[in-house]
């Protein structure tokens, strides 16, 4: 479980209030899950590796707005400037500096594919079972903030400030040590003398 | 959200999606009003002044009615993609960069209640809406499928990621005096701030922050790739850069999003630094009275800090590309770094 989840499960509680059913929140949910798939789907089948990359951009802008679906304002915010404003626009950057040709390319297959299909039906699998096993029919609820929060949100912010600095202290120091680590690496791979 | 903005004033009572459209709406017709006025006063008059000329003088009073006159022109050229582009990239790519601007205005505060969106994140989401902006230029240069074009997205690729930083770190200096993200929290903290005591005009971060702001102004003239760092579409290297394939509406959405995302950021800097919408606390102006005022003043503000950009922009001649990355990165990332320090001691000390 990685420390975004980590920190979801701690902002948004998933106990059993009275009405928790959000039709809006459900409609959006399931539309943005369905185009989630597609275009998942389509960044390993397209066969220009620039689209492949713009495909990832909606994938990750999905979760991102999964986050705010779940109330977790402060992640999904760092979701749209990390993974999109920095993540992708590297990949592209990497790309385009490289090899990114316009049109269709037929070697972006190669010999690991049935495996690589293997591979992500058995994370299917196992991650459906473990998420249907700790919640099963548990609901959540989007009206837990209402009082926090007043007329703006800075509620569910302040939330997830002290779950990072209070709690889960140690794993973010441990995370920032390990991006240090590999900014480190990086320097010496890149240096030559 | 449950007071309207027109309650106050009509007694209205509305329903939340009525009342969104309304913010959307005013928000629209501001930055838009914002955005042509900038570029009048400054692209048309200011500039042609500079430079011992009077500008347009033909359409309407002084060529005020020049940008719609414009506006027309582009509107009807012919809508051109080249032989072998990615037709579909090609013509979204102008969208996404349009769509960035636009989100950065949903939180900016104009008042008490003249905000499309009251979000906690407020100056975090700023940054973040415009950090997308660089997908937009990359689709474009790419999909050009010219290679002048494709570097000039590239050098727009790396020239916004290297001043990203420094921007976002200039701001932390302001978010750690405020202690929140909330632009109206930012606004309200200067406004009922106080120098030694002296409450008579708040306490403006420019005061306490001035390396951040001016970090802050050197990084937003990078981000809105200005001379001097207009290296993405430096004309005499690489014709347009990343612009270069592209006629008509496209392009005209390409120069309402540079000018509007001016506007922006000097309307952030203005509330970070200046103070915002608000007039000083111990002066005692109501909130119904300021919901007029405020405006006024972010405007005002907003536009007297897009002359800054624009004075240096007709001021200073064009960085090399090692240069800019120089000044970035061994420069302003480490003084934007210290000053959060500074920062962070002053506030526990004080």
């Amino acid at each position: 479980m990685n420390s975004a989840a980590l920190i979801i499960a701690e902002v948004v509680p998933l106990v059993t209030p009275e009405t928790t059913f959000d039709v809006p929140a459900n409609v959006v949910f399931a539309v943005q899950a369905v185009v989630m798939i597609f275009a998942a789907l389509r960044v390993v089948t397209t066969k220009n590796v620039v689209h492949a990359a713009l495909w990832l951009v909606v994938v990750l802008g999905g979760v991102g707005l999964n986050y705010i679906l779940l109330q977790a304002e402060f992640v999904a915010v760092t979701q749209f400037l990390v993974y999109l404003g920095a993540v992708i626009v590297l990949f592209l950057f990497g790309v385009m500096l490289t090899r990114a040709p316009l049109g269709v390319s037929d070697d972006l297959d190669n010999n690991q594919k049935k495996i690589g299909i293997g591979v992500g039906v058995a994370l299917l699998a196992v991650l459906s079972y473990a998420l249907i096993e700790s919640f099963g029919r548990s609901e959540l609820t989007f009206a837990a903030y209402e009082g926090v929060a007043g007329p703006n949100t800075n509620g569910r912010t302040q939330a997830v400030s002290d779950a990072i600095f209070g709690q889960y202290l140690i794993p973010f120091e441990m995370l920032s040590l390990l991006l240090l680590a590999a900014l480190i690496g990086a320097i010496v791979l890149a240096r030559r003398d | 959200m449950t007071q309207a903005v027109l309650y106050p004033i009509l007694g209205l009572e509305l329903a939340y999606w009525q009342e969104t459209t309304i913010r959307v709406l005013l928000g629209l017709v501001a930055l838009l009003l914002l955005t042509g006025g900038a570029v009048y006063l400054y692209l048309f008059k200011f500039v042609s002044f500079m430079q011992s000329r009077l500008g347009p003088m033909e359409a309407g009073p002084y060529g005020s009615m020049q940008l719609l006159a414009e506006v027309g022109k582009w509107l009807q050229k012919e809508d051109i993609f080249t032989e072998d582009s990615d037709k579909f990239i090609f013509g979204i790519a102008p969208a996404v960069v349009l769509a960035s601007t636009f989100l950065m205005f949903v939180v900016i505060p104009a008042g008490p209640n003249a905000v499309v969106a009251d979000l906690g994140t407020g100056i975090y989401f700023v940054l973040a809406m415009s950090s997308l902006s660089v997908i937009g230029i990359l689709m474009a240069g790419w999909a050009s499928a010219n290679k002048y074009a494709l570097m000039g997205a590239l050098r727009a690729g790396g020239q916004l990621i290297a001043y990203e930083l420094p921007l976002i770190l200039a701001v932390v200096g302001v978010v750690i005096s405020a202690g929140s993200l909330n632009l109206q929290d930012i606004v309200a903290a200067q406004s009922d701030g106080a120098i030694f005591g002296w409450t008579g005009i708040g306490n403006p971060y420019i005061l306490t922050q001035i390396v951040g702001f001016t970090i802050f102004l050197i990084a937003v003239q990078a981000e809105l790739t200005q001379t001097p760092f207009d290296m993405p579409i430096a004309e005499s290297e690489l014709v347009a850069g990343y612009q270069v394939e592209y006629t008509g509406i496209r392009f005209l959405v390409y120069f309402i999003a540079e000018f509007a995302t001016a506007v922006a950021f000097a309307a952030v800097a203005s509330t970070l630094f200046l103070g915002g919408w608000q007039l000083p606390g111990a002066w005692g102006i109501s909130d119904g009275a300021m919901n007029a005022i405020g405006p006024i003043m972010i405007s005002t503000k907003a536009v007297l800090l897009v002359g800054v950009v624009f004075w240096v922009r007709f001021s200073l001649p064009r960085f090399r590309e090692d240069q800019l990355q120089k000044l970035a990165w061994k420069v302003l990332i480490p003084l934007a770094l210290a000053n959060i320090v500074v920062t962070g001691v002053m506030k526990v000390v004080f």
